[in-house]
């Protein structure tokens, strides 16, 4: 299993998961310049939600789709409950909010499912070098990227989302419904990131099982550039093929570290991430 | 920020104020030391009438209220957000648990300072590369530390006793005291005195013309840079002071604990770290008493509560987070000046009475 195909191949199944975390970061910090440190719980609640629900029915499919519904929901509600009051504070409030998020999230998984793992189910056979599960997720993530890089490029709802995001003056002017684009983009934000959820988690599901994903997500996103979502997408795929090389040749203890070092050498070399200035000169 | 804005609408309300006379005359650093010596003459005195119990909260308030006042130097003064800030406070336990494990001829001060020392080089490094990020980046980057710096324990399990951690004992307390003073007394005396003088320091320093080049940078950086000021090398020099402080914190509740274990240093630590700082008021060293004191007695209280409501294990092991989450967002939506704010403004209250009652009379 240590082989370099095989923790290449690995490499490719995670960054997937990284990079849809990541794209959930950066759809929001694009429309609101806010970092949502809460999407690793909302993820998680969401993902709990769908292992409620498959327990209850046995349906993975009907799980899957409760938790990117509620995703959708939660991001809606954090946006309209918790970050619109925040308008014109200092960038420290969003930041501090939603950890608290985080934090009250967290716990309240821990109450209502327990600390203790619970097994959560891949939606193929994971069984393999390159199984079915992996090929699934590689394969999710990227069309999800391609459907939200085409959204915005080619609908209206994405032309107003992007004006929203980036002159919401002339925005409101020309009678976009400023407000209500954000929460849409919240959503779909949060949807996508119970979609990383319900892809990192398997085979084990507990409060703090997305920390480590979120570090790595942003650690993608920062790459990217923030501001990018096809340069985070990228970004998740390096980050997991690298940390999956630190994991198999140095020893997975070393992996967080790994993707600090990582970070930090990145952001003193290009302080806008990789693909950070392409994007700030297109827009 | 919004504090300073209120200060100035209070003063320009109350019209010109009195400078505050009482503190005329006497130089900062004196009265920093007889406001320390006084507490610390409260503190020894309460250690006499409390249980052991309570000797060992004292303590911890006493630990965590130096944690917090780092990261208030850092946060409210500078301006830079850290979320890991549990990493330094992890360097210091296990520099003073291998200290006391492996050296144990060395004095516990020495102990102390060294690890005060090796959290102060960590911070250098993670300074070096925090000056270069801002908001969210920094804060990134500091929560991947928090997440991250525990795992290494597993990495080295002979040097650092893997997820258990490492248990030991710290003969501190001079042979005369030995009969007389039980351990938790004699270890408050140990905490506060550390803490006292340490905030003694910061305290001066803040005062000092380094901090108020550490409230420029945090205010303008453009204009700090254009009145000289080293923007780089105070943002670093303000990290390392918060990193001693959290190392400081971290050594001394080695020696309280006797352990240091992967375990206590969790995201979760440096996240109720933060919560303490703005619970009590980012832009005030007092917030940090506050902070620190709400830190211990939530954790007390919530302890309490589950006992006389026989919660759930599940409920009770989540109860301090669900609280530290739900203070978070209350305080930054609804109160965002802290404690410290409303402790303020109770003061500008009854100075104001006490004036329009002197023109009455």
């Amino acid at each position: 299993m240590n082989g370099f195909l095989a923790l290449t191949v690995n490499g490719v199944a995670t960054g997937a998961v990284y990079a849809a975390l990541g794209l959930s970061l950066v759809i929001i910090y694009r429309a609101t310049r806010v970092i949502n440190f809460a999407q690793p719980a909302l993820a998680l609640i969401s993902t709990y939600l769908a292992y409620s629900v498959n327990k209850a029915t046995g349906s993975y499919w009907l799980a899957f789709a409760v938790a990117l519904v509620a995703g959708a929901i939660l991001g809606a509600l954090t946006e309209r409950l918790l970050i619109r009051p925040l308008r014109n504070r200092t960038e420290l409030s969003p930041v501090i909010v939603t950890l608290g998020l985080l934090m009250v999230l967290q716990a309240v998984a821990g109450m209502i499912w327990t600390n203790e793992p619970q097994s959560f189910p891949y939606a193929f056979d994971f069984r393999g070098m390159f199984s079915s599960s992996n090929l699934f997720t590689v394969l999710v993530v990227l069309g999800t990227a391609a459907g939200i890089g085409l959204l915005f490029r080619f609908t209206a709802l994405g032309l107003r989302l992007r004006a929203a995001a980036f002159k919401p003056e002339v925005a409101r002017m020309l009678g976009v419904r400023v407000g209500l684009m954000l929460t849409v983009g919240w959503a779909l934000a949060a949807a996508v990131g119970a979609l990383a959820g319900l892809l990192a988690t398997p085979p084990f599901l507990f409060p703090t099982v997305l920390d480590g994903v979120f570090v790595y997500a942003l650690t993608a996103a920062v790459i990217g550039g923030l501001d990018n979502p096809a340069g985070t997408v990228l970004g998740g795929f390096a980050v997991g093929i690298g940390l999956s090389y630190v994991s198999g040749y140095l020893g997975p203890e070393l992996v967080t570290v790994a993707a600090l070092a990582i970070l930090v050498l990145v952001l003193a070399l290009r302080p806008n991430g990789l693909f950070g200035h392409a994007v700030a000169r297109r827009v | 920020m919004a504090g300073k804005s209120t200060a100035l609408r209070d003063r320009l309300t109350a019209g010109t104020p009195a400078p505050p006379a009482t503190r005329a005359g006497m130089p900062p650093l004196v009265r920093h030391l007889l406001l320390a010596l006084a507490a610390l003459a409260v503190i020894v005195a309460l250690t006499f009438v409390v249980d052991p119990f309570t000797n060992v909260r004292l303590a911890t308030v006493g630990y965590y209220l130096i944690a917090v006042a780092g990261l208030t130097l850092l946060t409210g003064f500078n301006g830079q957000v850290s979320l890991g800030h549990g990493a330094f406070m992890f360097i210091g336990a296990y520099t003073v648990a291998l200290l006391v494990l492996h050296v144990p001829s060395l004095p516990f001060w020495a102990d102390l300072l060294l690890a005060a020392a090796a959290s102060g080089v960590a911070g250098t490094l993670a300074g070096a590369a925090a000056a270069r990020l801002h908001g969210p980046y920094l804060a990134g980057a500091t929560l991947a530390l928090a997440v991250g710096l525990p795992a290494v324990t597993q990495r080295f399990p002979e040097l650092l006793g893997g997820s258990n951690g490492l248990a030991f004992t710290v003969n501190s307390r001079p042979a005369a005291l030995a009969g007389t003073i039980p351990t938790p007394q004699w270890q408050a005396w140990v905490v506060w005195t550390t803490v006292l003088l340490a905030l003694v320091v910061l305290a001066n320093l803040t005062r000092s013309r380094f901090g108020r080049t550490l409230r420029a940078v945090r205010d303008d950086e453009v204009s700090a840079e254009l009145a000289g000021i080293h923007i780089g090398r105070t943002k670093i020099l303000a990290f390392v002071l918060s990193a001693v402080c959290g190392g400081l914190a971290g050594g001394l509740q080695a020696f309280l604990l006797g352990t240091a274990a992967p375990g206590s240093f969790t995201p979760v630590l440096s996240l109720s770290l933060l919560a303490a700082m703005v619970l009590g008021g980012i832009g005030s060293m007092w917030g940090a008493l506050w902070g620190a004191l709400a830190l211990v007695y939530f954790q007390a209280w919530s302890e309490d509560l589950t006992h006389a409501l026989e919660l759930g294990t599940d409920i009770a092991n989540n109860l301090p987070l669900a609280v530290y989450g739900v203070v978070l967002i209350v305080v930054v939506l609804a109160f965002p000046q802290g404690i410290q704010g409303g402790v303020r403004a109770l003061r500008t209250r009854l100075s104001r009475l006490r004036r329009t009652e002197e023109g009455h009379r």
